[in-house]
C-alpha cells in the first residue's frame, strides 16, 4: 500500500520535473555569487533506515534538499554519514524508509541516477597511471558527454597538471581530479564525501571556492564534512548526525543560536573579578585568568563593565563571546556520547 | 552489455595495464626472455654432448685411439684427455666438479688382440647422476661394439631411429607452446590478483561503478586485454622461437580458441582469488601459490611424461596442463582431436571460474549481501581532525 502510494507519488514527480523548475534567486553569500535555488527538492529521504545485523547504521533520518542549496552532514565516524550518503549515490540498499533523488529511487534506478549525479568518495583515488586529462576523456566516453579536458581543467585550477600522472599529484589535485570526474556529466547533484580531509589549509579552500561555484550553477551539494568551519563557511543547512539519527537540522546561525550557550563577556584580569561580578546574579564560569559572564540581554554589559571598573582590580582586556558550530557540536555530540539524555539537545530549527 | 561503451573503456585499461612495468615486463619481457635462455640451452639437443674426461694409459695403441673414437661417434659423450701425471682419476673428477672421468689401462690394445679381458675404470659423479647414466650407456654401448668387432660378428638386431610424424622435435619445440601457455597464465593470474585486490581497496571499482560502465562491461573490455596480450605474445615467442632458434611450431587456427579462452580461465581464477582476499597482500599470496606449482608441474618446462608416476596425476589436476597440451596438440603435432579434448576440458573451466568470479565480484551492495560496512578506527586514523 505504502509503496503503490509513494509510485504514484513518483509519477507526480515526474511529471513535475517535466515542466520547468521553480526558481528562486537569493542573494550572494558569504561573498560567493549569486545562485538559482530551486524550490523542488532534488534530494528527499523519509525515515531512511540501515542496519548491519544488529548495528543500526541509519535510523529513521528524514530531510530533503533543493537545487542550488549546500547541505552538509556533520557527525563524528560512525555517525551514518557516509551510510547516508552512498544510499542516495545507489551503492547501498536500505533497510527501510523512502529514498528520491531526482525523483528517482537510487537503488533501482541506479542506472538513471548515476547519470545525472557527480559524487567525490571519500578517500578519493584514481589511477595512478593515468592522467587528469586522459581520465576526463575517459569519462566522457562512457557518460557520452561533448566535454572539453581543458575547460573542465581551468574550473578546477589544474590545467597544469593536465598531463601529470595521477601519483605524481598532491592531495589537493587528487581531490581536484574528483572534483573535475564528477563534473564530466554536468551533474544536477553533487556528492562530495569528505572532500578536504587531509588537505592542507590552501587546498581546502581552493575545493571550497569550487563547491561555492557548484551551488552557484544551481547544483545541489551534499557534502560531508568533520570540518566544522567549513561546514559553518559553506553550507546553507547542516545536519548533525549521530549514532545514526539526526539530532539537529538547521542553518548554521540557527543551530548555534538555538543550541549554542547565551553571549558572553571574557574578562581577561585579576582573578578576584569573579568574586565582584557574584552579586549581579549572573552565571559565571572561570579559568586560566579568564572570567566569562552569561549576558541575558545586551543591557546585562554596562553593569559588569561599571562593577570590574569601579573595583579597582587590573584587567587585561574585555571581549565578547559566541559559541561557534564547533562549540555547539562538541556540546551535542559530547553529551550523547556521555550517555545524557537526547531531548534537549535534539531538534529541527526554522533555517 | 553496451559494447561500444566496454570499447571505450578498453584502450584506457590497455593503458593502465601497460603502463604498469611489472605487466609488461610478466606479459612480453619474462617469457621472451625465457625462451631465450633456453633456447640458447637446448638448441640442437638432444644432442648435447656429456663431458668425459679420459686418462688413456695405452695411447699408443690403435685400439685405444678407437675406442675413444668410438665414443665421441656416439653424440652422447664429449671426450677430453686428461694427462696421466694428474694422479689419482677418482679424486680429480671429484675435485674439479665433472661429470666423469674413464681410466683406459696399460696395454689395453694388446690384451684385447690377445682376445683376453681387459677392465675399463668409470668414475662418475653422484650429482650428476642423469648424465652420468648417458655416460655409462656410451660406454657400455661402445664396449660392446668394440667386442663384436674382435670376435668377428655383427649385430643381429639393429634399429632406426625416427621421429613420430615425420618432424624431428627438439627441446625448444616443446618449449614454445609451454611458453605461450606460461604467458597465458602468469599475466592475467599476476594482475588480476593484484589488480582486484588493490582496486577494491583503493575504491577504484565503486568509482568506475558510479560511471555508466556495468561489471560485465568492464570484464569484457578486461579479457580483451588479455586474448590481446596472448595473441601477441604467441606471435613473438613463436616468432623468436622459429626464427632463431628453428623451432618446429605452425601456427594454425586450432590454437586460436585456446587463446582466446585460456586467458578467461586465468582472468577468472585471478579475479576470484582477488576478490575473496580481505587484502592485497594475502590476494598476492594465493595467487603465488596458485601460479607457481601451476608452472612447474603443468608441462610448461618438462614435458608431463617425464614426470614421476605419483607426479602425474598432479599435472592432470592442474588446468593450465590442458591448455598447454592442447597447443603442442594444435601447434606441434596437428592433433585435432586431442586438442578438442582439451577445449573442451578449458572451456568447462573457463565457464566454472567465470561464473564464480562474477559471482563473487560486486561493485555495489547486492540484496541480500551486504558490502562490508566502513570501519570506524579507519576513518579515525585517517582523519585529521576527529571531533
Amino acid at each position: 500500500m505504502i509503496r503503490l502510494a509513494f509510485d504514484a507519488y513518483e509519477r507526480r514527480k515526474v511529471k513535475r520535473q517535466n515542466s520547468p523548475a521553480t526558481l528562486t534567486h537569493e542573494p550572494a553569500r558569504e561573498g560567493g555569487p549569486a545562485h538559482v535555488r530551486s524550490t523542488t527538492p532534488v534530494i528527499e529521504v523519509s525515515h531512511l533506515e540501515k542496519t548491519y545485523g544488529k548495528v543500526h547504521a541509519v535510523n529513521d533520518v528524514s530531510f530533503d534538499i533543493r537545487g542550488g542549496e549546500v547541505f552538509s552532514f556533520l557527525g563524528p565516524n560512525g555517525a551514518g554519514k557516509s551510510t547516508t550518503v552512498e544510499i542516495l549515490e545507489g551503492l547501498r540498499d536500505r533497510t527501510g524508509g523512502e529514498v528520491r533523488v531526482l525523483g528517482l529511487d537510487p537503488w533501482t534506478h541506479f542506472d538513471q541516477v548515476k547519470a545525472r549525479i557527480g559524487v567525490i568518495p571519500q578517500d578519493f583515488h584514481f589511477f595512478p597511471k593515468l592522467t587528469p586529462r586522459e581520465a576526463i576523456r575517459l569519462y566522457a566516453r562512457l557518460f557520452n558527454a561533448k566535454v572539453d579536458p581543458d575547460e573542465l581543467l581551468a574550473r578546477v585550477e589544474l590545467t597544469d597538471k593536465a598531463d601529470d600522472y595521477y601519483d605524481t599529484l598532491s592531495g589537493g589535485q587528487h581531490q581536484k581530479v574528483g572534483v573535475a570526474l564528477s563534473l564530466v556529466n554536468d551533474p544536477e547533484v553533487c556528492f562530495l564525501d569528505e572532500p578536504t580531509t587531509g588537505l592542507d589549509p590552501r587546498a581546502r579552500r581552493s575545493i571550497w571556492a569550487v563547491i561555492r561555484r557548484l551551488r552557484g550553477e544551481g547544483r545541489a551539494v551534499l557534502l560531508t564534512t568533520h570540518y566544522l568551519e567549513e561546514a559553518q563557511q559553506l553550507s546553507d543547512r547542516i545536519g548533525i548526525l549521530n549514532f545514526g539519527q539526526v539530532i539537529a537540522m538547521g542553518s548554521p546561525s540557527a543551530i548555534i543560536s538555538k543550541f549554542g550557550r547565551p553571549e558572553r563577556i571574557r574578562i581577561v584580569g585579576d582573578p578576584l573579578i569573579a568574586a565582584r561580578l557574584k552579586p549581579l546574579g549572573l552565571s559565571m564560569t572561570q579559568a586560566d585568568g579568564e572570567v566569562e559572564v552569561e549576558l541575558h540581554s545586551k543591557n546585562d554589559a554596562l553593569p559588569i563593565l561599571q562593577t570590574v571598573s569601579m573595583s579597582g582590580l587590573q584587567w587585561e582586556s574585555f571581549s565578547t563571546v559566541n559559541d561557534s558550530l564547533e562549540d555547539v557540536f562538541i556540546r551535542m555530540v559530547g553529551h550523547l556520547e556521555e550517555g545524557t539524555s537526547t531531548a534537549p539537545m535534539r531538534g529541527e530549527v526554522a533555517a | 552489455m553496451n559494447l561500444g561503451r566496454a570499447l571505450a573503456y578498453f584502450p584506457t585499461f590497455a593503458r593502465i595495464c601497460f603502463r604498469s612495468r611489472l605487466g609488461v615486463f610478466m606479459t612480453l619481457i619474462f617469457p621472451g626472455m625465457l625462451i631465450l635462455v633456453f633456447g640458447a640451452i637446448f638448441t640442437n639437443t638432444g644432442s648435447t654432448r656429456v663431458p668425459l674426461s679420459v686418462e688413456n694409459l695405452d695411447h699408443n695403441s690403435p685400439l685405444s685411439q678407437q675406442f675413444l673414437a668410438g665414443l665421441n661417434a656416439t653424440g652422447v659423450v664429449s671426450v677430453s684427455l686428461v694427462s696421466p701425471t694428474v694422479g689419482n682419476l677418482s679424486d680429480y673428477v671429484t675435485h674439479n666438479s665433472l661429470v666423469a672421468g674413464l681410466v683406459i689401462p696399460q696395454g689395453f690394445g694388446a690384451t684385447l688382440t690377445n682376445r683376453s679381458p681387459v677392465r675399463l675404470l668409470l668414475f662418475t659423479n653422484p650429482s650428476s647422476a642423469v648424465a652420468a647414466g648417458e655416460v655409462q650407456g656410451a660406454v657400455q654401448g661402445v664396449a660392446n661394439g668394440m667386442d663384436l668387432r674382435i670376435a668377428g660378428g655383427s649385430p643381429l638386431v639393429t634399429y632406426v631411429d625416427l621421429n613420430a610424424g615425420g618432424h624431428i622435435f627438439t627441446v625448444i619445440d616443446y618449449l614454445v607452446p609451454g611458453l605461450i601457455g606460461f604467458s597465458v597464465l602468469v599475466s592475467p593470474m599476476m594482475q588480476m590478483v593484484n589488480l582486484s585486490s588493490t582496486w577494491k581497496r583503493e575504491k577504484l571499482f565503486r568509482e568506475l561503478s558510479l560511471t555508466p560502465l556495468s561489471r560485465g562491461e568492464w570484464l569484457f573490455a578486461t579479457l580483451l586485454w588479455y586474448v590481446v596480450l596472448a595473441l601477441v605474445s604467441t606471435v613473438l615467442l613463436t616468432g623468436l622461437g622459429t626464427l632463431l632458434f628453428g623451432a618446429h611450431v605452425t601456427l594454425t587456427p586450432l590454437a586460436l580458441p585456446f587463446l582466446i579462452v585460456g586467458p578467461v580461465l586465468f582472468v577468472s581464477i585471478g579475479l576470484l582469488a582477488g576478490t575473496v582476499s580481505k587484502t592485497p597482500e594475502v590476494a598476492g599470496m594465493i595467487g603465488n601459490v596458485i601460479t607457481f606449482p601451476m608452472m612447474f608441474l603443468s608441462g610448461t618446462f618438462y614435458p608431463v611424461s617425464m614426470f614421476p608416476s605419483w607426479l602425474v596425476p598432479v599435472a592432470h589436476a592442474l588446468p593450465l596442463y590442458y591448455l598447454i597440451d592442447g597447443l603442442n596438440a594444435s601447434l606441434l603435432f596437428g592433433n585435432v582431436s586431442t586438442a578438442l579434448t582439451d577445449l573442451v576440458i578449458v572451456t568447462i573451466l573457463a565457464a566454472a571460474f567465470a561464473f564464480a568470479a562474477t559471482q563473487a565480484f560486486t561493485w555495489r551492495e547486492e540484496r541480500g549481501r551486504v558490502l562490508p560496512r566502513r570501519s570506524v578506527t579507519h576513518d579515525g586514523a585517517r582523519g585529521p581532525a576527529a571531533i
